[in-house]
């Protein structure tokens, strides 16, 4: 899939009129489970970071063009995620046991 | 070293072989940027996360405070505004530059909308006092939770943040379109153009997240 | 291009000082921040002659600090917080003024792009930016010296960051500042790395240097947004009152501890990888013998650059980290041992049959293999979380990071200048003056930080401003030796000066050296090349 090494990559129109009518209807899914969050208890936060990641993977592939950018540059964007999870991992793993040793914060 | 050539209609700087050399490397200079962008974001949200695992109730008192109506309107506004720029970039690489600047300015314009909502939900929130930390002092009743005000520092902080890059990329998204009209970009370079866009992108990145973090979830 | 040897160069073909501030070319940048490093450099040090000056004796006789005139001081300001405020200068200024953008920014641009045989760096532009960047930051961070000071250490920690009244706020924004300009210097790097290596020129025949400055850049990128974060945290913290670092307002002054370290731990290698590099080029250049293990010293660069990441927790031991956080941290702080070993072994293995030729730089790059050794040895040590409850906050610890910042980095650079000093210049420098100044330097620092070794043992907490009088006589020699380490550098400067003023014309290659830099001209045109280089071969083919 890797194209653009010397031509840039044309995406057709009607693929950024898909993706974004797809980004608006899953802002409305969003909204509506938002609305029902009682029926989906305790799972509403779950629903809303899902579809948040749906939008995100459809904002990074098509509109800034991942899908066909080259791998190096995919993987370099990947490691800013992969380093937060680290910071995110750690610490929780610093809080969480602090908490169970009885420790006051 | 400031010395540069024309190769194609594209101005090559002499230390790159050729056009695509330099894209290449200019492309992979944006996405390193792009991580630091993202990872300093990152801070903030794992800063948030952590501490609404420890005060869940202070969190959902917050939450309930903000409209979340505002929010759903400044999510369809910044995934509109992001549709427009992309096509911006479409619009360059079939040679209508006059429909890039049309698109350019839309978004733009955009911007201004969701400025205009984030002020009118800054003033709301002043207006019942609800500022951040220390600074907290609402008019009506007292907090249920006596370090509310930290549920706001994260929201000023993360919101603020945002709204500096929105208003950035605004300033961005100008400058290529001044440039589109002088006729700079073709469609075998729009480097700039590619530049910004991503960085819209990225800020309408963070609000996909910010939006159910902030406004939803809490 | 037909380019026959003009006498041109890098330093004379564009004249007038206004030249040099608009350059775009990296040599002529490298320049500039060589001056405004070595500037901080020679502020951070007098203040550490004057912190030893004061615990040149207890305090029963008065204080040195009494004697800082009053125009540089607050009213109201005892010798004790004049004292916490010049150790805060020292250690902010040595650590994101000099020894951070030191050797990636100096050293870095100038051989990078030369060793790689490209014509520049990949965005010029973005590096002169960078360079005003780091100006603009460092100019902040020295005007705090005229408003209300700081004297939180460089660390900022909270609570007390929150409530000190010194203006915390203006440093923070300063390391904010200076921060930026650290990402854009690495961004840079990464992209000519990847980008602007000359034909034939592979990853794996790329100097060593070149791998240390790739792995530092690296960390740059990844580590410094969140320093950004966290900075900007803390300025909030202090106007707002946000309280998500103070526990009167139920935060967490740990998770600052946390969030400071993710970036100041790998901070540190940003420090120490690249004085690594320059040591792999010495010993390689001095023993005239191919590197031994040129494949595992490129990869353990890679390697300690990933582990660095995984060990911040190290400096919370005693902080109120929970016990499992610090037990994970403490195995994978020893980690960083695997790495680093695999490096001094196979730089003792280079030597080994080598044709030595004990020029300066070569015993500056043994004294680094001397002093690091002590350094990561008692790094593991203070890995140990039972010792370290011993050990943390004293002179212990301070003597350590000085064996791996001072005795490592700053040995690294020396010997880093005196090697490229006749290619950077065009000019040969005096061997005796930097023999000479390597004889002070090295006994100076093992006289000033061996004791503190001692003293750490035996108990004495570090940022203290006085002391109890059993532990005079460590102390005492501890100053005298900061005298020899200032002697040394008084004739390295000397040296430099000299060398500059009146050496004779340096040849293409004076120590016969392999690598690609060697190749252009001393010093190198403006493009530095005359003609595009094509390798065909590893960095150290030498025998």
């Amino acid at each position: 899939m890797a194209h653009g090494h010397n031509e840039h990559h044309i995406m057709p129109l009607k693929t950024y009129l898909k993706v974004a009518g797809a980004l608006f209807l899953l802002t409305f899914l969003t909204v509506g489970a938002h609305v029902l969050r009682e029926h989906f208890e305790p799972f509403s936060a779950v629903i809303a970071f899902a579809i948040a990641s749906v939008k995100a993977y459809l904002v990074m592939a098509f509109f800034m063009h991942l899908k066909y950018d080259v791998p190096s540059n995919r993987l370099i964007f990947a490691t800013g995620f992969l380093f937060l999870a680290l910071l995110f991992g750690i610490c929780m793993l610093d809080i969480y046991t602090r908490i169970f040793q009885g420790n006051v914060l | 070293m400031s010395t540069s050539r024309l190769v194609n209609g594209v101005e090559v700087a002499s230390h790159y072989r050729d056009a695509n050399h330099q894209y290449q490397s200019n492309k992979e200079g944006l996405w390193l940027f792009m991580v630091t962008e993202i990872l300093m974001f990152g801070g903030l949200f794992v800063g948030y996360i952590i501490f609404h695992g420890i005060y869940p109730e202070m969190f959902a008192e917050g939450a309930r405070s903000l409209d979340w109506k505002m929010g759903f309107i400044n999510t369809l506004v910044l995934i509109f505004s992001s549709f427009t720029m992309a096509l911006g970039i479409y619009f360059i690489q079939v040679k209508q530059n006059k429909k890039a600047t049309i698109a350019l300015a839309v978004t733009i314009a955009c911007g201004f909308v969701f400025m205009l909502i984030k002020y009118l939900e800054y003033t709301h929130k002043f207006h019942l006092g609800l500022y951040p930390g220390r600074m907290l002092h609402m008019h009506e009743g007292a907090p249920e939770h006596a370090n509310l005000g930290m549920y706001f520092g994260f929201y000023y902080c993360m919101t603020g943040l945002h709204g500096i890059h929105v208003m950035i990329g605004m300033g961005l998204i100008g400058w290529v379109m001044i440039k589109n009209m002088r006729g700079d970009f073709n469609e075998k370079y729009f480097t700039p153009v590619e530049g910004v866009g991503i960085f819209w992108h990225i800020v309408d990145l963070i609000w996909i997240f910010l939006f159910p973090l902030l406004y939803l979830v809490g | 291009m037909g380019h026959v040897s003009t006498g041109k160069s890098y330093i004379n073909e564009e004249p007038g000082l206004k030249s040099w501030f608009t350059s775009l070319d990296h040599k002529r940048i490298a320049i500039l921040y060589f001056v405004a490093v070595m500037t901080f450099f020679l502020i951070g040090g007098i203040m550490a002659l004057l912190l030893r000056l004061e615990l040149f004796s207890p305090n029963t006789a008065g204080s040195v600090m009494e004697h800082i005139p009053n125009f540089l001081r607050k009213a109201g300001d005892t010798p004790a917080d004049l004292y916490n405020q010049v150790m805060t200068y020292h250690g902010a200024m040595m650590v994101f003024m000099v020894i951070v953008p030191g050797i990636p920014a100096i050293f870095g641009n100038f051989f990078l792009p030369l060793q790689i045989g490209a014509k520049d760096v990949a965005f010029p532009r973005l590096n002169l930016l960078s360079w005003y960047v780091f100006m603009a930051g460092a100019a902040l961070a020295v005007s705090t010296f005229f408003f209300s000071k700081i004297d939180t250490g460089w660390t900022f920690y909270t609570p007390y960051s929150i409530r000190s009244g010194t203006s915390v706020v203006m440093m923070v924004v300063a390391a904010f500042i200076m921060g930026m300009s650290s990402i854009l210097t690495g961004l840079n790097f990464i992209v000519t790395v990847h980008k602007l290596r000359a034909p034939g020129m592979t990853m794996w025949r790329m100097p060593l240097f070149c791998w240390a400055i790739y792995s530092t850049a690296i960390i740059q990128v990844l580590a410094t947004p969140i320093l950004a974060i966290t900075l900007l945290l803390l300025a909030m913290e202090r106007t707002f009152g946000v309280g998500i670092f103070d526990p009167k307002l139920g935060g967490d002054p740990v998770l600052f501890q946390h969030f400071f370290w993710f970036y100041s731990h790998p901070a540190v290698y940003i420090m120490i990888l690249p004085a690594m590099g320059i040591i792999s080029e010495l010993i390689t250049t001095y023993s005239k013998k191919t590197i031994f293990g040129y494949t595992a010293i490129a990869y353990s660069s890679i390697g300690i650059a990933a582990v660095s990441f995984f060990v911040w927790g190290h400096h919370l031991f005693v902080s109120g980290q929970s016990e499992v956080a610090g037990i994970v941290f403490s195995f994978l702080t020893m980690l960083v041992g695997v790495p680093t070993a695999i490096k001094m072994f196979n730089w003792l293995a280079t030597l080994y049959k080598g044709s030595i030729e004990f020029r300066a730089p070569l015993l500056y790059a043994l004294g680094f293999l001397f002093l690091f050794a002590i350094g990561g040895m008692t790094g593991v040590i203070l890995a140990v979380t039972a010792v370290d409850v011993h050990f943390h906050d004293t002179y212990f610890v301070v003597a350590h990071f000085h064996y791996v910042m001072v005795g490592g980095t700053l040995m690294a650079i020396m010997g880093g200048l005196f090697h490229w000093f006749p290619k950077i210049f065009g000019k040969m420098h005096s061997e005796t003056g930097a023999i000479m100044s390597w004889v002070f330097i090295f006994i100076g620092f093992n006289v000033t930080f061996f004791p503190q070794f001692i003293l750490g043992a035996k108990g004495m907490p570090r940022r203290y401003f006085d002391y109890i009088p059993e532990y005079e006589q460590l102390n005492k020699i501890s100053t005298v030796g900061s005298w020899l380490i200032a002697t040394g550098f008084i004739i390295a400067l000397i040296t430099v000066i000299k060398g500059l003023t009146s050496g004779a014309k340096a040849p293409k290659n004076p120590w016969g050296s392999k690598t690609l830099e060697w190749h252009a001209e001393s010093p190198p045109i403006m493009h530095n090349f005359e003609q595009d280089p094509i390798v065909t071969a590893g960095p150290y083919e030498y025998k």
